[in-house]
């Protein structure tokens, strides 16, 4: 669905991305998991052909079997018509408000699909149904400022699905909303990709809510993956002192020892343009090497589907 | 991402400069004595000597437009300052206690706007007799509803921040809030409006001064020559369009200078800068 | 000994918008019933979702509004009854932390004096060297106080909010959402901070979150609110272990990091 390869973004002399490569098959579910300043909602943004006009791509970008490296935006537009879809953060802000939720679901059924009035509201209606939204026939009748966040969210997703896409991206979809509405958010997600045979790619700072949703997990750091692999295994043994750090840092939640002071990732998640030219982790890091600041950590392969970027890997002591 | 400063803001300021330097200029030197009457010279044409010309009077106009743009710019000034002080306070106030203080001063700043200056002017001219500070207590008058209801409604939304609550929760009244934090926060739209007010307290100095109740002769005024030309349009048309052009020129100085401002301090627009 | 912080049963209502001309709608209650009982050195975590009214219950505590029924006793006095200068001077004694970070400073002053603000406000003026001093105890450097807000990341933003918050020196410290705005590794720094804090000053924490994962290690006590409800209150450690209603049990879900297909189907709360 997606083969990237040493995919580089560049504002002026910074690189927001640096060197990433990816894998997405048909039906497989991404995590891209990562803190502000990590590139992830970038990543996002390349992958939909979405990068501002002063950004400069370089790299090898295939979508839906097409080479999209230097595609115009007329070939990403026909894309993102059809084959490629994405949710946002934001559901309030995402809808028109004027508009009522059914009629802006079936813009894209009338615009790109050709369907007639009759046959874009059956299919509107069917959207909705598919994605989890009671009385449909109702809440298609209804303004965005009616609908509850998760409703809108939901409205969101069905607009996404309208022409069938074989890729969904959705960006921090859970984040804006609370939890007991985001859980429900993420296994409709998980019943839509699985369901539909969909590749979803999933980015969120949310470490729960990337565990819950896919099978693997690709984490950035300052605009690099430093580690991916299946979700359940990154989570048990994760490898880069940067996964390791953010899993420590999060409270255990049946709190084996009251008020134990957590590990923590020391100093601040850098600015883009203080990102340190090696690997983009030293300074903050527990293992930090000589050679680390100035020398780049290559990916090494773990096992299959499973790699890290850092040179203290091959120590078995880690 | 820095955005270019907007071409209002260029030509507006380069207006208001160009107005401000020509009456600093005026209070130290003017081609002639503005009151120096030459009856032979009347209505002459634009020379070396004159620029613009003579009025009907003989007095050379470009030394009368360059000593009335200090008395435009004057009762703009003071009247704004003062319209806008008060008006501000009251704004304040009325966001800082809310409740009946706020109803009041919102009626009263109704009343306002129901009044027209120009009725309140007459007012004043009657009871006192018609004079230059009149006139600019008439146009402060005028200004103090729109900067109560400018600074009031810039207040309410500067209350609603966390740092506020956090000063509230340091144990701040709400007079050393309005002090600390408001007031400081609300400069931007504040100025803005005076920028904007300054225009038409400028095309009300003209109003009034053209009714004969504001500058009093022999004291210069674009207003007053408008009027003064009137009964000569037929004999000397350019002479009503000189000062005609200068008030439109300040007019549209100031506004743009406020538009552009404003333009560049929108919090809504400024967030794209960040 | 008396408690810190006693909360007796406090209500608060909003009025609702008239929909209609001749009916009055029945105000929302955002709070409804909630007690509580907060000792020194303690920290009592407030757990909810929008709407849970867990905001209303810090502003209540932190006196910005006074409740419908019920009673606030900080130190046994209740801070609703007492006049308006006299609960000027107490607020020494309990500060706020707040969730935003950034909007928590004035933009327009330099951070030093944010945190000096508290004890200006009681009419003394703060020496450059107690500044200093509680920059240095939050991690920051003495320096920084002559920076602005826009100058500083988020976790050093939320430091300067919380020097402001203890140069005084308080008894009890209300944290609303005071880590959400921020990045995990970052969060970690924060929490800590405020557990040293605590310990050093013997400070009692009333800790406002919508997620259970930042709760918790620092919580004694646990009070989970919904719509306004109490639907479960009482140790931390029990509560986290062994959940008594459906509610409870589905925010610590939506909280642990567990993988697809190796968790439990998620349960369905109404």
């Amino acid at each position: 669905m997606i083969r990237a390869s040493g995919i580089t973004v560049r504002f002026g002399s910074h690189a927001a991305l640096r060197d990433v490569s990816l894998q997405l098959d048909p039906g497989q579910r991404l995590g891209i998991v990562g803190e502000s300043g990590s590139g992830k909602s970038m990543l996002g943004l390349t992958l939909m052909g979405m990068l501002p006009s002063s950004a400069k791509l370089d790299g090898q970008l295939h979508v839906d079997g097409q080479d999209m490296s230097t595609a115009a935006d007329r070939q990403w537009r026909s894309l993102r018509a059809r084959r490629v879809a994405m949710v946002f953060q934001e559901p309030a802000s995402a809808l028109n408000p004027l508009r009522r939720v059914g009629d802006t679901v079936m813009e894209p059924l009338r615009l790109h699909l050709r369907l007639d009035r009759k046959a874009a509201q059956q299919r509107m209606l069917e959207l909705l149904d598919e994605t989890g939204i009671q009385e449909p026939a109702l809440k298609a009748r209804q303004y965005p400022h009616e609908l509850s966040g998760g409703q809108r969210q939901r409205v969101l997703i069905a607009l996404a699905l309208a022409c069938d896409p074989a890729l969904l991206i959705a960006d921090e979809p859970t984040t804006a909303l609370d939890a007991h509405v985001g859980l429900r958010i993420t296994e409709l997600l998980v019943r839509l990709a699985r369901d539909r045979g969909m590749a979803l790619v999933f980015i969120s700072h949310d470490l729960a809510a990337v565990a819950r949703t896919v099978d693997d997990v690709a984490v950035m750091y300052g605009g690099e993956v430093v580690e991916r692999g299946p979700v359940a295994e990154v989570l048990r043994a994760p490898q880069h002192p940067y996964t390791q750090g953010l899993l420590a840092a999060r409270p255990p939640l049946d709190a084996g020892q009251l008020r134990r002071r957590l590990p923590v990732v020391p100093g601040n998640v850098p600015a883009m343009a203080d990102l340190p030219l090696g690997c983009r982790f030293a300074g903050r890091c527990h293992v930090e090497l000589p050679r680390c600041a100035a020398t780049r950590p290559s990916e090494t392969s773990l096992s299959p589907g499973r790699s890290a970027a850092c040179h203290h890997l091959p120590d078995p002591s880690i | 991402m820095i955005r270019r400063a907007p071409v209002n803001l260029w030509i507006g300021g380069a207006l208001v400069a160009m107005m401000t330097a020509i009456a600093l200029l005026s209070l130290v030197w003017t081609p002639y004595d503005h009151t120096l009457l030459d009856i032979p010279a009347k209505f002459a044409a634009p020379s070396a000597e004159h620029w613009l010309g003579t009025d009907q009077l003989g007095r050379d106009v470009v030394s009368l437009l360059m000593a009335a743009s200090v008395n435009s710019l004057t009762v703009a000034f003071v009247a704004v300052g003062l319209g806008g002080a008060i008006g501000t306070l009251l704004g304040l106030a009325a966001s800082a206690w809310g409740g009946w203080v706020e109803a009041i001063v919102m009626r009263l700043v109704d009343l306002g706007f129901a009044f027209p200056a120009l009725l309140f002017a007459i007012m004043l001219a009657a009871a006192f007799g018609p004079s230059l500070s009149n006139a600019i207590l008439a146009i402060a008058f005028i200004n103090i509803p729109v900067f109560a209801r400018v600074a009031r409604g810039a207040a309410n939304q500067i209350w609603t921040r966390d740092f506020v609550l956090a000063g509230q929760a340091a144990g701040m009244g709400r007079a050393a809030l309005t002090r600390d934090h408001i007031l400081p926060n609300i400069a931007a739209p504040i100025i803005v409006q005076a920028t904007i007010e300054f225009a038409v307290a400028i095309l009300a100095e003209a109003a009034l001064s053209y009714l004969g109740l504001g500058a009093q002769p022999p004291m210069p005024s674009w207003g007053r020559m408008l009027s003064e030309a009137q009964t000569l349009m037929y004999l000397a048309p350019e002479l009503a369009i000189y000062p005609g052009l200068c008030i439109i020129l300040a007019v549209l100085g100031f506004g743009l200078l406020g538009d552009g401002l404003r333009d560049v301090t929108d919090p809504r627009l400024a967030r794209t800068r960040a | 000994m008396s408690a810190l912080l006693d909360i007796q049963n406090v209500t608060r209502r909003y009025p609702r918008p008239r929909q209609r001309l001749l009916h009055r709608p029945e105000p929302l209650v955002a709070l409804d019933n909630a007690s509580l009982t907060l000792n020194a050195g303690e920290t009592y975590g407030i757990v909810g979702e929008s709407g849970s009214g867990k905001t209303t219950l810090a502003r209540l505590v932190m006196g910005f509004e006074a409740p419908d029924n019920g009673r606030v006793l900080l130190g046994g006095e209740d801070l609703h009854a007492l006049p308006e200068h006299i609960l000027r001077q107490r607020r020494q004694t309990f500060q706020m932390v707040f969730q935003d970070p950034f909007g928590s400073l004035d933009p327009r002053r330099p951070v030093g004096w944010s945190v000096g603000q508290p004890l200006r406000a009681t009419g003394q003026q703060p020496a450059p060297a107690q500044i200093a001093q509680t920059f240095e105890r939050v991690g920051l450097s003495a320096s920084d106080a002559e920076r602005y807000p826009h100058e500083f990341s988020g976790g050093q933003r939320q430091r300067i909010a919380i020097a402001r918050a203890i140069i005084t020196k308080p008894r009890l410290l209300v944290a609303d959402e005071a880590v959400s705005a921020l990045d995990v590794s970052v969060r970690a720094q924060i929490l800590n901070l405020l557990l040293d804090l605590q310990d050093e000053f013997g400070l009692a924490m009333l800790f406002v979150t919508h997620d259970l994962a930042v709760v918790a290690n620092l919580c004694d006590h646990l009070l989970v609110l919904r719509n306004g409800r109490t639907v479960e209150q009482g140790p931390a450690q029990a509560i986290l272990t062994n959940p008594q209603t459906d509610y409870t049990t589905m925010l610590l879900d939506a909280a642990r990091v567990t993988p697809a297909g190796h968790s439990a189907p998620a349960r369905t709360t109404t």
